[in-house]
């Protein structure tokens, strides 16, 4: 699908979303009003939201550790992201999953992941339901540079291209595996040449250019849909944050984070791309920042008002007692 | 009634199933060559082409597949072909499938069986012989199962495959060809419910899996010295069906826990630290435990079968406890 004007909106207000959630989140963070690991995808907002907008409804997704971007891009109603952050009962996952576990299982969003290269398998399987039903739905499986080097990531892989699964594989590379740059604990550069080993196509974008991730994935999507098989696509990327909450950052300089902070933002970037086409206003820009600005504002109110959940319910959701054998 | 063998009989559970439900499939390693490793899953592939996947050498991915598989709606019936092989798959079944129900708030249900062949079949050392339940039983999310003749072998797969939550199915190799009668109507055996396998007044033997034919066997023998057991069969060790056990406990006041497995740490250690709460003023004696000792499994036959329990072990320990 070609970007339109209209796409090109929503996408550049998508990429808002997650950006001013995540910096408020963080925000709520030091109030304590968030608690535990929270890993912020701020910086690499083209490429969940270069990636979601291929998507419908009924298309699948896995996430990582670091998703609040793939889950609020997919559709995530944010009061409820937000009030999971908290561990509010209104939360997504009724505050029993937090940031490394938000899901929202009515738009396919099979969760954020704890476990690097967790995802993989899973992700993965719901594209092998997809061929067993006969559906054309389509499943993207995230995963960072560091899951790259974990078996799971190979074994999944190995399956999708085996039996042609409607499944497209994105790579973050965002160069960081927690406090360790990629390139004192990986030998290949790029992750998009792993695809050779599984007989697929491995295409390396630019992440910090929402455009170049939007049409590599759709046309890995199209494949996809088609029965033909997944594809492996790395957008390179960075986070403009730490990995979580303690990270003292001895792996990079500031100089690092600013330089792309003022020349990477995809946000920037894509503002940039909208304004030479006059697809953008500064008005409409304006009206696009305070409107999602208006809705976080909301979100955070949501997530405050929200009960914490009752004690009885740590011990409910283990399995479906409801549920008795009968013939 | 119908005689047949476990191996039978669990492949009777499949094939029924997947007449029953489009959505029950099967995926793992030879399944489809020669039927499987143990002939399990044969003419499935005749069947039913579309819903039978035979694997490259790849747990973590065959169990990963079939969560995402499961969480999408389907109904995988996955088979390790040794238990052993499992622990390349825990994170795929402890972080993954366990917990997503839990994770998500309730909003994820993963149907996914996850068939694990164990114990000493032939003479295969260490590293294909272990049996290991009590590492299942211990992760909240899961449900373990262990049948112990056809008859439960099959109702209990056809409830664990009709099961909105993951089951752990252990079958014991030694039992495959294990004969038994087995109802010709439809039926299911409900999770939880332990059986008595053979009533008694003296003591009480609960028995696992690959012990509850020897224990049976040890409870003819020790007619001889005069005591008469009670067989139990947990059958589910999660769930565990503690009613039917204490009950049992109350009226015998003597218990003998049976595994195949090691002692240390597991099965039986758990069952008896649940009698000791629930019922230690009933007890006439210490819960004694039969079991394999703290060793992995050798190679040699003649050390294999010393390790591994035997009828002797059931009638000692059984002659102990009545002491």
């Amino acid at each position: 699908m070609a970007l339109t004007e209209e796409l090109a909106k929503k996408i550049y207000s998508d990429m808002w979303r997650i950006r001013m959630f995540e910096e408020e989140a963080n925000r709520q963070l030091g109030l304590g009003n968030v608690v535990g690991a929270l890993h912020l995808y701020c910086g690499e907002e083209a490429v969940a939201v270069g990636v979601c907008s291929n998507l419908r409804d009924d298309d699948y997704i896995v996430g990582t550790h670091r998703s609040h971007g793939h889950c609020l891009a997919k559709g995530a109603d944010m009061d409820h992201t937000m009030a999971e952050l908290f561990g509010k009962a209104d939360g997504t996952c009724s505050g029993k999953g937090g940031s490394m576990h938000v899901a929202d299982l009515t738009l396919n969003i099979l969760g954020a992941n704890g476990i690097v290269a967790g995802g993989l398998g899973p992700g993965t399987g719901t594209a092998l339901a997809s061929k067993i039903r006969k559906t054309d739905q389509v499943s993207i499986c995230f995963f960072g540079d560091g899951a790259a080097a974990r078996g799971p990531v190979h074994e999944a892989m190995t399956m999708g291209s085996l039996w042609k699964l409607p499944v497209v594989y994105v790579c973050e590379n965002n160069g960081l595996q927690q406090w360790v740059r990629r390139e004192t604990v990986a030998v290949i550069d790029s992750v998009a040449t792993m695809a050779g080993s599984y007989g697929i196509p491995g295409v390396s974008v630019d992440g910090q250019n929402v455009v170049e991730v939007y049409e590599a994935v759709g046309e890995a999507v199209d494949r996809a849909r088609r029965g033909e098989g997944p594809t492996l696509i790395e957008a390179r990327t960075y986070r403009f944050y730490g990995h979580s909450p303690g990270d003292l950052e001895v792996y990079r300089d500031s100089e690092e984070v600013e330089d792309w902070r003022a020349n990477q933002d995809p946000i920037t970037i894509f503002r940039a791309y909208m304004a030479e086409r006059q697809w953008l206003t500064e008005r409409e820009d304006e009206e696009i920042q305070g409107a999602t600005a208006a809705a976080v504002s909301t979100a955070v109110k949501f997530a405050d008002a929200s009960a914490y959940p009752a004690v009885e319910e740590a011990l409910t959701d283990v399995l479906d007692t409801s549920w008795r054998a009968e013939a | 009634m119908s005689t047949i063998t476990i191996r039978d009989a669990l492949h009777d559970a499949i094939h029924e199933e997947m007449a029953r439900d489009e959505s029950v499939f099967v995926i793992g390693e030879d399944v489809i060559a020669q039927g499987g490793p143990y002939t399990i899953t044969e003419g499935v592939a005749e069947k039913y082409p579309d819903r039978i996947f035979q694997t490259p050498i790849a747990e973590a991915g065959i169990v990963g597949l079939g969560v995402g598989a499961a969480l999408a709606g389907m109904r995988p019936v996955v088979e390790i072909m040794y238990l052993d092989f499992i622990t390349c798959a825990m994170d795929e079944v402890v972080n993954q499938a366990a917990k997503m129900r839990y994770m998500t708030g309730g909003q994820a249900s993963v149907p996914i069986v996850i068939r694990l062949p164990c114990g000493l079949g032939r003479y295969v050392a260490a590293q294909h012989s272990q049996i290991n339940e009590s590492w299942f039983m211990h992760v909240p999310g899961l449900q373990v199962v262990v049948p112990s003749t056809p008859k439960d072998a099959k109702g209990l797969l056809k409830t664990a495959i009709r099961s909105p939550d993951p089951v752990i199915f252990f079958e014991y190799k030694r039992l495959y060809t294990m004969e038994g009668e087995v109802p010709d109507d439809e039926y299911l055996i409900p999770f939880g419910e332990a059986d008595v396998k053979r009533e008694g007044e003296d003591a009480t033997v609960v028995a696992i899996g690959g012990m509850v034919g020897k224990t049976l066997e040890a409870g003819t023998l020790l007619e001889d010295d005069g005591y008469d057991i009670e067989v139990i069969d947990p059958r589910t060790l999660s769930p565990l069906d503690t009613d039917t056990i204490c009950e049992s406990v109350r009226k015998t006041g003597r218990v003998v826990v049976c595994e195949e497995d090691t002692s240390f740490a597991g099965t039986g250690a758990e069952i008896a630290a649940m009698i000791g709460e629930n019922c230690f003023k009933d007890l006439k004696a210490p819960v004694t435990r039969v079991g394999m000792p703290h060793v992995p499994m050798p190679f040699a036959p003649s050390l294999a079968d010393s390790v591994v329990p035997q009828v002797g072990n059931v009638v000692d320990a059984v002659r102990r406890v009545m002491a």
